[in-house]
C-alpha cells in the first residue's frame, strides 16, 4: 500500500514533512503515528492507514511544499500486494454549472413553478354553500375539518388547548379531539418546534402554532436547518409535512419585540413554502391546502385580520391551491401588489386612487413561495406600471426581490420605475403616532401610485 | 477483565456484534485514508474509539426501533444495517450515495432501516428524536426512539427543552450521551459545570446512569436495562457512555488540546481489541474464527472503496430535485 501525503484540512494543497516517527522495517498498527506534517493551518500527525510493515520511506524528513497525494512511503499489508495499484486519483471534476439548455431551469428567479408539483386544479369556482364568518372562525374550521379527515394531523403550541387559544383560533378543538391531538406546550419554542418536526419526519402532520411568529425566532434553526433542508439532504428520503402557523407582523401597539413581519425571512429559505392570506375565505382554503401539503409550510396570519368577515364555503373539500395569486380588482392602468395586511391598506387607498381617474389591477399574492409569477407578469405587461406594498422592512425584503423579478421578466413593458412601499427601517415604536408612521399608510400608497403614473 | 454478565447472546450473535464493530473500525480507517487522498471533502467525523457504544446499544434494539444522531454518524448508519457501499459513496459525494451525494458525511438517512440522520447542528437532533418518540406513542407503536447526543450537546439549551417535553409527556425515548470527553477541542471540564452529565436529565424526572462505554458488554447490559425500564414504565431513560474518540474531532483537527499519553492510554482499552480479547479468552472462540471475520471485512472494505470511487458524480439535474415534494 502506498502512503500518500494526505489532505489534512479541507483547504490544504501542499505540506511539509517535519519528522518521521518510524523507520523502514518497523511494524505499525492502524492509527499509529507515522510522521508529523505541517499543513496550511497546523502541524498534524499522519496516522497509519492499516496494520503492516514500513517497507520504504520515499520522502525525507525536512522536505517542504510536497503536493497532496505524493507517495511518501510504502506500507506492506497482509493480504495485499505491495505493488497493488491504488485507485488513480479522480480527474478534476467537471464544473457543475446549470445551463438553460440541458437542465431546463430558468436562471435568475426562484423557479418555484418548476420545483413544485402543479397545483392548478383549482376548486374555487364550484358552487359552494357559503356563510359569512371571521378569519378566526375560518382557520378554526380548516383545522377541525382536516383533523376529522386525517388522524395523523395534530395541533400543538402554547395555550392552544385548555385556554382555547391565545387568539381563540383553536377554540373548542380540545373538546372535540382530546388532549392526545390538541396539546398545550410549555413556553419552549425551540424544543416543541423540534419535536413537531421530528414527528413530521416520522409521518405525522403537525400544526405547530406560534403564539406569534416573533417567538419563532427561538426555533428558527429547527425550521430552517431541520424542516426545510431534510428532503434535499436526504436525497428525497425524509419529507417534513408540517404547518407552522400563527399571527405575523404588527398588531397594535405591542412594541418592537412583538411587531415584526417574517415574510422576507422565511421566503428566503429553499425548502419552505410561505403562505399569507388576507381574508377569511383564503385563510380557510389555504390552511387546508397547507395541512395536506407534504412540505413544510409557513402560514403567516395577521392578528388585525382575525375579526374580519367574508363569505366562506362550508364544504370540507373547499381548497385554495398554494401558489395561486388572486386578482381582486381588475383595471388597466397600474398593478398594485400586496399580501396579508397590506392588501387591506391598498383597499383603503383605492377610493382616492379611483378619484384620480386611475384604474388599478390589485393583486393579492396569497402565496409568497411559490409565487404566482404568471399572474403578476400578465398584469404588468398590461398596465406597464407597478407599486408593491409590504408591511415588513424594505431593506433586502421580499418586495425588493419581487421588484427584481418584475424588471427582469417584464423589462420591455415597464413605463416607469417600480415603487415599493415598505415598513420603515426602525424597530416598531410603541407610541400610537409613531407606530402608524412606521407602517405603510394610505398617503404613501397614493403618492407611489401618482409617481409611477406621472400624475399630480 | 470484563465482568461476565447476564446476557443470553448466542455465539452467532456475539460474532455478529464483533463483526459490526470491526466493520465500523475498518470503514472509518478507509474513510480517513480517502479523505487524505482528497476523495472525501468537507467535514468528516470519525467514530473510531466509540464502536462499543453503538454496537452495545444495537444489541438491545428491536429492529423496529428508531435511531437519530448528530454528525458523527457513519458508525450509526452502518450499525443499522445500511450497505457500507452506499454510505461510503455518500462520503465520496457520488450518485450511489445513500443521499444521492447531496447530503455528505453528516447527512445520511434510511427510513427502511429506521435511521433518521445525520444532523449537523449540535443538539438539534435531540428535540427531533423526542418528536419521533412522540410519533411512536401517538400511534401506539411499541417502539423506542434512540436519541444519541455528544457531551458538547449537553450544554445546549434545546436539549433541556427536549428532556422536559420527553418526561412531561412520558415518551418512549432512550437518550444516549456519547461522552467522548471533548466538544470539538474543548474538554468537558472546561465546558460543563456540575457533576455527571446524565444528572442534568434526572432533574426532569428522567432515570439514568453512567456506564463504561469502551466495553461492549457493559454497554449492552445497560442498554437492555434501559429498554426494559422504558417498555415497563413508558418513560424516557438516559445513559451516559464514558467513551473516547481516538481521532480528531474532524479530519482537520491537529489535536493540540490533549496529550499523546492520554490518547495512548485510552488506546489500551480499545473497544474493538477488548471485545476480541473477550471473545477469545472468556467465550473461547477459535482464533481462526475471528481471523476469518476480519479478513472478510477487510476484503469487503476494499470492494466498498472501489465501488465508492467508481460510482459517478450525481447528475447535474439533481441540483434542483428534492427541494420540494
Amino acid at each position: 500500500m502506498k502512503i500518500l501525503l494526505p489532505a489534512l484540512s479541507p483547504t490544504m494543497e501542499t505540506g511539509n514533512l517535519v519528522k518521521w516517527l518510524v523507520k523502514e522495517g518497523d511494524d505499525v498498527l492502524s492509527g499509529d503515528i507515522l510522521a508529523e506534517i505541517e499543513t496550511d493551518k497546523a502541524t498534524m500527525e499522519l496516522e497509519s492507514p492499516d496494520d503492516g510493515k514500513i517497507e520504504k520511506i520515499l520522502v525525507k524528513e525536512g522536505s517542504e511544499n510536497i503536493s497532496v497525494n505524493t507517495e511518501i512511503a510504502l506500507l506492506s499489508v497482509e493480504g495485499e500486494e505491495i505493488e497493488e495499484k491504488i485507485e488513480k486519483p479522480i480527474e478534476s471534476l467537471p464544473p457543475v454549472i446549470p445551463n438553460g439548455n440541458d437542465t431546463k431551469i430558468k436562471e435568475n428567479n426562484i423557479s418555484m413553478g418548476s420545483l413544485l408539483k402543479d397545483q392548478s386544479d383549482s376548486l374555487e369556482t364550484k358552487n359552494w354553500s357559503e356563510k359569512e364568518i371571521t378569519m378566526r372562525e375560518a382557520l378554526n374550521q380548516a383545522i377541525e375539518e382536516e383533523m376529522i379527515l386525517d388522524k395523523d394531523v395534530f395541533l400543538l403550541g402554547e395555550e392552544v388547548a385548555e385556554y382555547d387559544g391565545a387568539y381563540k383560533v383553536t377554540q373548542g378543538l380540545l373538546d372535540k379531539f382530546g388532549s392526545k391531538r390538541v396539546l398545550d406546550t410549555p413556553i419552549s419554542e425551540h424544543g416543541f418546534t423540534g419535536l413537531a418536526i421530528g414527528a413530521a419526519m416520522s409521518g405525522l402532520k403537525p400544526i405547530c402554532e406560534f403564539m406569534t411568529f416573533n417567538f419563532s425566532m427561538q426555533a428558527i434553526d429547527q425550521i430552517v436547518n431541520s424542516a426545510a433542508k431534510s428532503l434535499y439532504m436526504s436525497g428525497g428520503e425524509i419529507n417534513v409535512p408540517i404547518v407552522f402557523r400563527g399571527p405575523n407582523g404588527a398588531a397594535a401597539r405591542v412594541g418592537a419585540q412583538h411587531s415584526q413581519c417574517f415574510i422576507s425571512w422565511f421566503s428566503h429559505i429553499p425548502g419552505l413554502l410561505v403562505v399569507t392570506p388576507s381574508n377569511a375565505r383564503d385563510a380557510k382554503g389555504l390552511l387546508k391546502s397547507s395541512i395536506r401539503n407534504p412540505n413544510p409550510v409557513v402560514f403567516l396570519e395577521h392578528e388585525l385580520l382575525y375579526k374580519e368577515k367574508t363569505n366562506v364555503p362550508e364544504e370540507n373539500d373547499f381548497l385554495i391551491p398554494i401558489g395561486k395569486a388572486n386578482l381582486i380588482k381588475e383595471g388597466s392602468d397600474i398593478t398594485i401588489i400586496g399580501f396579508s395586511m397590506s392588501v387591506q391598506r391598498i383597499l383603503n387607498a383605492l377610493p382616492s386612487i379611483e378619484k384620480l381617474g386611475i384604474k388599478p389591477d390589485i393583486i393579492d399574492l396569497r402565496s409568497i413561495k411559490p409565487l404566482d409569477e404568471d399572474l403578476v407578469y400578465k398584469s404588468v405587461k398590461k398596465t406597464n406600471r407597478v407599486v408593491i406594498v409590504e408591511d415588513g422592512w424594505g431593506n433586502t425584503s421580499f418586495g425588493s426581490h419581487l421588484s427584481y423579478l418584475i424588471q427582469s421578466n417584464c423589462f420591455d413593458y415597464l413605463d416607469s420605475e417600480i415603487i415599493k412601499v415598505s415598513g420603515k427601517d426602525v424597530p416598531m415604536p410603541y407610541a400610537e403616532n409613531l407606530e402608524k408612521l412606521a407602517l405603510p399608510n394610505t398617503d404613501e400608497i397614493i403618492s407611489a401610485v401618482k409617481k409611477v403614473s406621472y400624475t399630480n | 477483565m470484563n465482568k461476565k454478565i447476564s446476557n443470553s447472546f448466542s455465539d452467532d450473535q456475539l460474532l455478529k456484534f464483533y463483526e459490526k464493530m470491526f466493520l465500523i473500525r475498518k470503514f472509518e480507517e478507509k474513510a480517513a485514508q480517502l479523505y487524505g487522498a482528497g476523495k472525501i471533502g468537507g467535514f468528516c467525523h470519525l467514530y473510531i474509539g466509540q464502536e462499543a457504544v453503538v454496537i452495545g446499544i444495537l444489541s438491545s434494539i428491536n429492529s423496529e426501533d428508531t435511531v437519530i444522531t448528530a454528525y458523527r454518524d457513519h458508525g450509526h448508519i452502518l450499525a443499522r444495517g445500511v450497505d457500507p457501499k452506499s454510505v461510503m459513496s455518500e462520503l465520496t459525494g457520488r450518485k450511489d450515495g445513500i443521499s444521492k451525494g447531496k447530503g455528505g458525511s453528516m447527512h445520511m438517512f434510511s427510513k427502511a432501516n429506521r435511521f433518521y440522520g445525520g444532523h449537523g447542528i449540535v443538539g438539534a437532533q435531540v428535540p427531533l428524536g423526542v418528536g419521533i418518540g412522540f410519533a411512536h406513542k401517538y400511534r401506539n407503536e411499541k417502539k423506542i426512539s434512540r436519541v444519541y447526543l455528544g457531551d458538547g450537546a449537553m450544554s445546549n439549551g434545546q436539549v433541556f427543552e427536549a428532556f422536559n417535553l420527553a418526561s412531561l409527556w412520558e415518551l418512549p425515548i432512550l437518550f444516549i450521551i456519547e461522552n467522548n470527553k471533548y466538544g470539538m477541542g474543548t474538554s468537558i471540564g472546561r465546558s460543563a459545570a456540575g457533576n455527571e452529565l446524565f444528572e442534568r436529565a434526572t432533574v426532569f424526572g428522567i432515570k439514568g446512569e453512567k456506564v463504561n462505554g469502551m466495553n461492549f458488554f457493559t454497554v449492552s447490559d445497560a442498554a437492555i436495562r434501559a429498554r426494559d425500564y422504558i417498555n415497563k414504565n413508558s418513560k424516557p431513560y438516559i445513559i451516559e457512555m464514558d467513551t473516547y474518540r481516538f481521532r480528531g474531532h474532524s479530519m482537520s483537527d491537529p489535536g493540540l488540546y490533549r496529550t499523546k499519553d492520554e490518547v495512548n492510554k485510552m488506546k489500551e482499552i480499545d473497544p474493538v481489541l477488548m471485545m476480541k480479547e473477550s471473545l477469545l479468552k472468556e467465550y473461547n472462540f477459535e482464533e481462526d474464527t475471528i481471523k476469518d471475520i476480519e479478513s472478510d471485512i477487510k476484503k469487503q472494505i476494499r470492494d466498498v472503496e472501489k465501488f465508492s470511487l467508481d460510482s459517478p458524480l450525481p447528475d447535474i439535474k439533481e441540483l434542483f430535485t428534492e427541494v420540494y415534494l
